[in-house]
């Protein structure tokens, strides 16, 4: 299982990429951690994810 | 004793020599000066930060003022500027750099290589995300501390501070989009602006 924003997803395997079609995220509003460290945008397509990953995905809301 | 020698031992006599000197050795970038940015400056450079890069390409305009920390007779000017003059009033010997430019991805590394910090204080939230990508992406020893979520009349109390990485801290509620709310209040940005100013601190500090 990968944990993702605190929920436990059965998407070992799948890439950052991949992952994110399957959701409602705007890639342009966003940063992606994985393991505390941030993912390049250039590699959402070639980061699979792993059993026991804990992704956190930001996505930013505008105002300041 | 000059006045900035006064000035000096006010601040130490305040906060300790070894804050004072944390503080008076770092450079942070405040990128967007807005309501968030406007009052992080003078929070940092009241407390004593060395020096300050600020970017911003926008001038001050009246739709400003109900929260942003700019005046009347400012309407009109960079705000770059604006923003320096009313920070040497209140902290003249502090060291700013004013840089009247729009971030891209293509100057990141450029207006951004010289600070220990990079203070995103952006609006738009596309903006956001690229300024926080480009700093951990291209800049490996630089902290990032962003804001996401502030707008609207919600509890102040869901106002938070996350660490997400060694190098990346993010305030707001994560959820008050400005787009869905009624718009942004000054107190309700100022205790954003407030979060983000005191994680700066307490970084250099190392806490």
């Amino acid at each position: 299982m990968v944990k993702v924003n605190g929920k436990e997803l059965d998407i070992a395997g799948e890439s950052i990429s991949e992952f994110l079609k399957s959701t409602d995220y705007d890639l342009r509003v966003i940063a992606v951690e994985r393991n505390e460290e941030i993912v390049l945008k250039s590699m959402y397509d070639k980061t699979i994810l792993k059993d026991e990953d804990v992704v956190e995905i930001v996505s930013f809301v505008g105002g300041g | 004793m000059s006045l900035k020698q006064e000035w000096r031992e006010a601040l130490i006599n305040r906060i300790g020599l070894s804050l004072y000197e944390q503080f008076s050795n770092a450079t942070v970038a405040i990128c967007g000066l807005g309501g968030l940015g406007s009052h992080i400056a003078i929070a940092l450079a009241r407390a004593g930060v060395g020096k300050l890069i600020l970017i911003d390409f926008d001038h001050v305009d009246m739709t400003n003022l109900h929260r942003q920390c700019y005046k009347v007779n400012q309407i009109g000017c960079n705000k770059t500027e604006a923003l320096l003059e009313n920070i040497l009033e209140v902290a003249p010997y502090i060291d700013i750099e004013a840089i009247n430019k729009k971030i891209t991805e293509d100057n990141i590394v450029s207006l951004l290589k010289d600070a220990d910090i990079v203070c995103e204080a952006f609006d738009d939230p596309s903006c956001k995300a690229m300024l926080v990508n480009g700093v951990l992406e291209r800049l490996p020893d630089c902290y990032v501390v962003a804001a996401s979520g502030m707008a609207g009349m919600g509890s102040p109390n869901l106002i938070k501070t996350r660490k997400l990485t060694n190098r990346f801290y993010l305030c707001g509620d994560e959820v008050s989009d400005v787009k869905n709310t009624m718009g942004l209040v000054s107190s309700r940005v100022m205790l954003c602006a407030a979060h983000q100013a005191h994680t700066i601190l307490r970084i250099l500090a190392g806490e």
